[in-house]
């Protein structure tokens, strides 16, 4: 029955998500058209916590822009680290120590596990189950924050790695108290999902809700967990190996129907399989050097090096422009969180006000990473 | 006298007293006890919520106001007494203004014909429950009120789930309560209670759950709490409100949660009933268990969605509680002088075996796509 057949007239009308919301993940906004709890069409507004992170990359140098990498995906800093390392490392050709690769996958796994504990917390607390399941994964977050905390001091912009390896040597007390960590961590994860895989409300309001087609996700480029969720078999740790990814054991799970419940799945099932790389990493790790002889204020030869790497939320990568100066001709990044949020529209149209919360919730993003 | 004989009878009697116009001594009492009741069960159900969902969640609660953080509940309200009165510039200003009274209002009145006791209650109508019913869906203009004269489009999403849900969810919630009315053979609630030589939630169990579930999703409360849904739209229907109306919705929300654990306990767990103790603590303590129970269910479900919602309703729960209707009018029909205890095991199989077949029948996310 169209609009014009109904005795009442009704008419669409716009409603205001965001910048400032509970659950739009930082400063994000939306324009939505509803009619009446049926979403008609979205318009996506961001911008809001835009600094210029591309731009100060050129004022500063190789180094100096470190920690503000931190500030982009600040759920997931090693992450970031390690892909404009990556990247410098790549434009300069150093060579990093064989005990740094160890200890930074080590690093941006515990990221991985890290940023999973969040986004799935998050998105049960857009499904509406009040904090609960939230402050759980939370719990087990805080555990892995205390190892980053005990190997650089800090809780959530690490500023950890550097060109040519890692600031410093992990502490004697760091893998006895990983190797403690890991088997809890499966035993919770085990748990957590026995409470809430099967639970009938989740079911009902996560499965078949916020479709992404597999061949949409390849037109807009999705990546990570959103794009295996859409039964896209692509990761970049075995896609295109960096660091040492190709000495480890691991599966990539994946999903079939690309729904909210899938992209769920999925990171669940990549927090398993974190959990056995940090297990081969942890009883493989060499002793040796943890960092490579490099100038402070390096100057890379002239030219232009991309680096990506698997970050939690997708391809994070970094593409560099050196003049043979101190500091980038150009920087850029390309942030997984932007390119997932392009494909929102098509998700949510149709679906109701509250799916439009769970299929955004599902994405994954953050704001920092989004605006720059 | 002994002190015990002084706790045991309080002087709350349905006879008015003696002496003269003890008739209006008796009205003014009582109003003001059970005034003085709801507002302090208001701030114990918001602290004991607050603990509780803390100590669910595997963290402390507010802790740090009073001993045990008892006094949290104080502090909040001095904040928000202090803090200014918003009303947005294009809002309906006189609507605004009276619709956290009508929220908050018709919830205490449902106090009214509570008993705490035998006799022990204001009015003894002979329609208790009946009243009950009528005056619980005012609250609901209270809120549609909120909803429209806010002029916001979050409040007014919130109001219209509200209105759908409660329109939905009062058939099922009133059959259930004429299974129980059947049972004792009375509207009265003093006369439910006295009716209750086995308490009806095991005669009744089916009426209990469609009861319970009725009731939570007409007082808010998750799973059913989509109309003031946090993750969705802010805080629904009083998104607008600040400062002592704000207080005032939240505390008709709690008391509507009170007045609901009190008509189920009153309704299905034998109202004050109960060896040993004086009969108010009886009913104290047993309002508390059920509001527990809300509490339970608020920190582990996720949230339905609106369409769930009224699905459930009119393909779950009404079906069930016509079914539940059908069954005990027979069961009266054969044992016109209450239930033998015989039927406390009938009617529990009677219910699991239903609940099963019904559970096949309908699956919450009927018409997801299944992939």
């Amino acid at each position: 029955m169209t609009t014009t057949e109904m005795a009442l007239k009704t008419e669409p009308f716009v409603l205001n998500i965001g910048p400032v919301h509970p659950s739009t993940h930082g400063v994000y906004r939306m324009r939505v058209t509803l009619d009446g709890e049926v979403v008609l069409d979205m318009e996506p507004v961001f911008g809001y916590l835009h600094r210029g992170v591309e731009k100060l990359a050129e004022e500063r140098s190789y180094t100096g822009f470190i920690p503000l990498t931190d500030r982009l995906d600040y759920i997931a800093s090693m992450s970031n680290n390690l892909a404009y390392c990556l990247a410098v490392e790549r434009l300069a050709g150093v060579k990093v120590p064989e005990r740094a690769e160890y200890i930074r996958v080590i690093m941006a796994e515990l990221q991985r596990l890290a940023n999973h504990c969040i986004v799935v917390g998050a998105f049960f607390n857009d499904c509406g189950a009040y904090f609960t399941p939230f402050m759980y994964l939370f719990r087990e977050r805080e555990k892995i924050l205390d190892l980053f905390d005990m190997v650089c001091g800090q809780r959530l912009t690490y500023n950890y790695m550097r060109i040519g390896g890692l600031s410093q040597d992990i502490p004697d007390e760091f893998l006895p108290a990983l190797k403690k960590f890991l088997p809890q961590m499966k035993r919770f994860v085990d748990e957590y999902e026995c409470f809430i895989k099967q639970n009938e409300i989740l079911l009902a309001r996560a499965k078949g809700v916020g479709i992404l087609s597999r061949e949409t996700a390849i037109n807009c480029g999705i990546s990570g967990p959103v794009a295996r969720a859409s039964g896209i078999k692509w990761d970049l740790r075995k896609a295109d190996p960096y660091s040492i990814y190709d000495r480890f054991e691991f599966d990539i799970p994946f999903g079939e129907a690309g729904d909210c419940y899938d992209r769920y799945r999925v990171r669940m099932e990549e927090i398993k399989q974190s959990l056995r790389i940090l297990e081969q990493a942890a009883r493989q790790i060499p002793p040796g050097p943890v960092k490579t002889e490099v100038p402070h204020l390096i100057r890379p030869p002239a030219g232009e090096a991309y680096a990506h790497i698997e970050s939690p939320k997708g391809e994070l990568g970094f593409y560099l422009v050196s003049d043979n100066s101190i500091a980038p001709y150009r920087c850029h990044v390309r942030p997984p969180s932007l390119i997932n949020l392009t494909a929102l529209r098509e998700m949510v149209r149709g679906w109701k006000v509250a799916d439009l919360i769970i299929i955004f919730g599902s994405i994954d993003i953050t704001m920092g990473e989004v605006d720059r | 006298m002994a002190i015990n004989d002084v706790i045991h009878h309080l002087p709350m009697t349905a006879t008015p007293p003696d002496w003269p116009g003890g008739y209006w001594w008796h009205w003014l009492f009582f109003t003001v006890v059970l005034i003085g009741f709801v507002l302090a069960m208001v701030m114990g159900a918001i602290y004991i919520e607050r603990r509780v969902l803390g100590r669910m969640q595997s963290r402390l609660g507010p802790n740090r106001t009073g001993p045990f953080g008892l006094l949290q509940v104080v502090a909040d309200g001095i904040k928000l007494l202090l803090k200014e009165n918003i009303v947005p510039s294009n809002a309906d200003k006189v609507v605004h203004v009276l619709a956290p009274v009508v929220a908050l209002v018709p919830a205490m009145m449902i106090f009214a014909v509570v008993p705490f006791q035998d006799g022990a209650l204001l009015a003894d109508l002979n329609i208790g429950i009946l009243y009950i019913v009528a005056i619980s869906s005012i609250s609901t203009v209270g809120v549609f009120m909120a909803g429209w004269g806010s002029n916001s489009k979050y409040s007014l999403l919130g109001a219209m789930r509200n209105i759908a849900a409660v329109v939905s969810y009062e058939i099922p919630m009133v059959l259930a309560i004429v299974g129980v009315v059947l049972v004792a053979g009375s509207l009265s609630m003093n006369d439910i209670v006295l009716a209750q030589n086995i308490p009806f939630i095991l005669l009744q169990p089916l009426g209990f759950l469609i009861f319970f579930t009725a009731g939570c999703a007409e007082i808010n409360r998750s799973p059913f709490d989509l109309m003031e849904a946090d993750s969705e739209i802010v805080a629904g229907f009083h998104t607008e409100y600040s400062g002592m109306r704000f207080v005032i919705f939240y505390m008709a929300e709690y008391t509507e949660a009170i007045a609901i654990s009190a008509i189920i306990t009153t309704l299905f767990l034998g109202g004050w009933r109960g060896p040993l103790l004086p009969p108010w603590l009886w009913f104290i303590i047993k309002v508390i268990i059920v509001f527990f129970l809300m509490v339970w269910t608020r920190t582990t479900l996720p949230r339905v969605r609106i369409d769930q919602l009224m699905a459930l309703a009119w393909k779950f729960l009404l079906p069930l509680a016509l079914v539940n209707l059908f069954i005990t009018a027979v069961q009266v029909l054969v044992w016109p002088d209450g239930l033998p205890w015989l039927m406390v095991v009938i009617n529990i199989a009677i219910m699991v075996i239903l609940i099963l077949i019904w559970s096949k029948l309908f699956k919450l996310g009927w018409g997801r796509v299944e992939v």
